[in-house]
């Protein structure tokens, strides 16, 4: 009897060793190209050629970081990732922004005043989120062309706008389900009008649903590639085209310290907002019904 | 007295399913009008109608008078309690209740003296900076009355503003509404599937079923005169007793013959001036079926027949019995001494009886 107890005990233990130990090697297994972006990023490019590629750097050296924001070079012009990171953000923001309250509007219409055909409508929307990037790249090139945005910052966010518009709507329309239409009828009596019933008693309630969709529009804006490399010129590229032009042009040696400077750079705004408001994020995954 | 809600010939549906079937009402300035009916019939459907929140397929609704086919919710001069309150939640309880005041432009001064006034009428001057999240259901419909209150409306509409609270605390709030209904003076419609709410509230009963009106009337008429066996059976509990039986007609009266469980048939007599077809349903309440003891009421007929369920219930014991081939409930005394399975004698007060056609459900 005490024996079996104690066997039981053991097995239990032994399982959860073995279990950590998994789940470590998984760790490390995600965890060793970010060390080892660091730790290269932080080495001289000496240091690089005669080191091992998993060696701590022996001299800490922020050099590389230095030449990847300012002075590496992307193609002809060697002004670093500056430029390409201004513009990113100066794309990812509005387009953050406008794409997130487009979503809001129209999620607040599908859900709470359905109209005739608002389910039709909502299934259209649902449909734009498959469509994949390839296929909308040729009729947005041309209706870039005939609204006179081709090449410009504008037209980029007017890209991630539409593009955007899909999913914002879905996340927004599939939280304000759940808020009870009475809410609506409620503030229709107290005589608010449609935008006031938005501003006043739906835009304070969706916290956390605007947290889940500024941290996905914002990542695929930020991480977008294939847009950024169709849509735009020499100076209005964002810094995902950037970092391959830095990667990519080769004069001599290839410095490995400064691509994983710029790649990290590169990384970073997304790690950070995921870091910040990744709490709210898991949260309004979750969020459901507001208790009136 | 002269009409604040006139609801005339109105019908309502949702794509083919029709919901509101030729629906008129009629009620004075102060009336407390309750809507009764079971789960689906279109009771709030109805509110929402008058509220303008619903559009209707065609008939008028007239609120003192004036005809609202054109005219907005906000512009009706009405007031809504809602079942599940949609109390608007990021706001604070003071909010919640001003923001009505502060969509239509009042100045500050108004609001806040009637929010004090409010608050002080329906004890929630402590919750005033809380959020409807931290209170309790009490609290929170205490605050959706005064959300209603503050508007000061020619009508108020509730939505079963009870049937999310504990037994107890509806009883409270029950005598609590009917208390500003009298002090007030105001006029209400009041939706409720809960039939003693209905009883002791109103100074008007709609009974609806399927979207159809069964009966208008008083709760006297509702519960002493009911217009067909559903209303007979919806209203009252434990229900009436709905009793098969045959009748014979003798001189001046007739003979009413009941099926005991035995197969013997019990005769009794109906002395009202009535007309009665062969076949009848007897709608007999539980109270006007009672022990064989000293206070025999003077037109009181007996039946002996068995027992076969005693429940006592505080101040009664219901005791079953079969009659005519349904089970009957009488109401009893609770210090009966009554076992299951004895034979004893039930008084049938007749005189409170109601007769309906078997195939119509009609009151005779
Ligand atoms: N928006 C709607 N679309 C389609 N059908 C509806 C809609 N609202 C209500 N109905 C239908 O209308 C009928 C009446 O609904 P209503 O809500 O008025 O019932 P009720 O009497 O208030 O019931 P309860 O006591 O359960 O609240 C129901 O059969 C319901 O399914
Ligand atoms: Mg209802």
């Amino acid at each position: 009897m005490i024996n079996s107890v104690g066997k039981n005990q053991l097995n239990k233990i032994i399982l959860r060793i073995f279990l950590y130990l998994i789940l470590s090697v998984f760790v490390i297994y995600y965890l060793l190209p970010l060390f080892v972006m660091i730790t290269t990023s932080l080495k001289s490019l000496e240091e690089i050629r005669t080191g091992s590629l998993i060696a701590l750097p022996r001299n800490i050296t922020f050099e590389a970081w230095g030449t990847a924001w300012s002075t590496a070079c992307t193609g002809i012009r060697c002004e670093g990732l500056k430029p390409f990171f201004w513009n990113s953000i100066f794309i990812a923001i509005p387009a953050v922004i406008i794409s997130t309250l487009i979503g809001a509007i129209n999620g607040y219409v599908i859900a709470q005043w359905r109209f005739k055909g608002a389910n039709i409508i909502f299934a259209l929307m649902l449909f734009g989120c498959f469509i994949p990037f390839q296929v909308i790249l040729l009729p947005m090139a041309r209706v870039l062309g005939l609204i006179d945005l081709a090449g410009s910052i504008s037209g980029l966010i007017f890209v991630h706008v539409i593009y955007g518009i899909g999913f914002t709507t879905l996340f927004f329309r599939n939280y304000y389900v759940s808020i009870p239409v009475e809410l609506v009828k409620a503030a229709k009596i107290d005589g608010a009008t449609f935008l006031r019933i938005f501003w006043s008693i739906f835009l304070p309630l969706s916290l956390p649903i605007t947290v889940v969709t500024v941290i996905w529009q914002f990542t695929q804006i930020w991480n977008d590639f294939l847009f950024g490399v169709s849509f735009s010129e020499a100076g209005t590229q964002p810094i995902t085209v950037a970092l391959n032009n830095i990667v990519n042009s080769t004069t001599g040696v290839k410095e490995y310290n400064v691509d994983m400077a710029a790649a990290i750079i590169a990384a970073m705004p997304t790690l950070l907002v995921y870091i910040f408001a990744g709490k709210y994020f898991i949260r309004g995954l979750t969020a459901g019904s507001v208790k009136g | 007295m002269s009409s604040i809600l006139n609801i005339k010939n109105v019908n309502k549906n949702f794509g083919k399913i029709s919901v509101l079937n030729d629906i008129n009402i009629n009620i004075d300035k102060g009336d407390f009008l309750v809507l009764v009916g079971p789960s689906g019939c279109g009771k709030s459907t109805l509110l929402n109608c008058i509220a303008g929140l619903e559009k209707i397929n065609s008939g008028d609704i007239f609120i003192d008078n004036k005809n609202m086919s054109d005219i907005a919710p906000k512009d009706r001069d009405i007031a809504m309690v809602f079942q599940s309150y949609a109390l608007y939640p990021t706001m604070t309880v003071e909010k919640n209740i001003t923001f009505g005041m502060k969509v239509r432009g009042l100045s500050d001064e108004i609001q806040q003296k009637k929010l004090i006034e409010v608050s002080r009428q329906l004890q929630i001057e402590t919750l005033l900076k809380r959020k409807p999240g931290q209170l309790s259901g009490g609290q929170r419909q205490r605050v959706a009355m005064g959300r209603a209150l503050v508007r000061n409306p020619k009508l108020f509409l509730f939505d079963e503003p009870l049937s999310n609270l504990d037994a107890k605390l509806r009883v409270e709030m029950r005598t609590e509404i009917k208390r500003l209904h009298y002090d007030l003076g105001a006029s209400m419609v009041y939706v409720t599937h809960d039939q003693i709410e209905a009883m002791t509230l109103a100074t008007k009963i709609v009974v609806m079923k399927n979207g159809f009106i069964q009966q208008i009337g008083t709760p006297e008429e509702i519960y002493n005169h009911p217009a067909n066996i559903f209303v007979a059976d919806f209203m009252g509990s434990p229900a009436m007793n709905l009793i098969h039986a045959q009748t014979k007609k003798e001189k001046d009266n007739y003979k009413i013959n009941i099926k005991l469980a035995n197969g013997e048939v019990a005769s009794l007599t109906e002395k009202r001036k009535l007309k009665l077809p062969k076949d009848i349903i007897i709608g007999i309440r539980p109270e006007n079926i009672t022990e064989n003891g000293s206070k025999n009421k003077q037109n009181a007929q007996v039946i002996t027949s068995n027992v076969d369920i005693v429940e006592p219930a505080g101040s009664d014991t219901y005791v079953v019995t079969k009659l005519g081939e349904t089970e009957v409930t009488a109401r009893f005394h609770s210090e009966t001494k009554v076992k299951i399975g004895s034979k004893i004698d039930f008084l049938l007060d007749l005189e409170k009886a109601s007769y309906f056609n078997p195939s119509s459900g009609k009151r005779i």
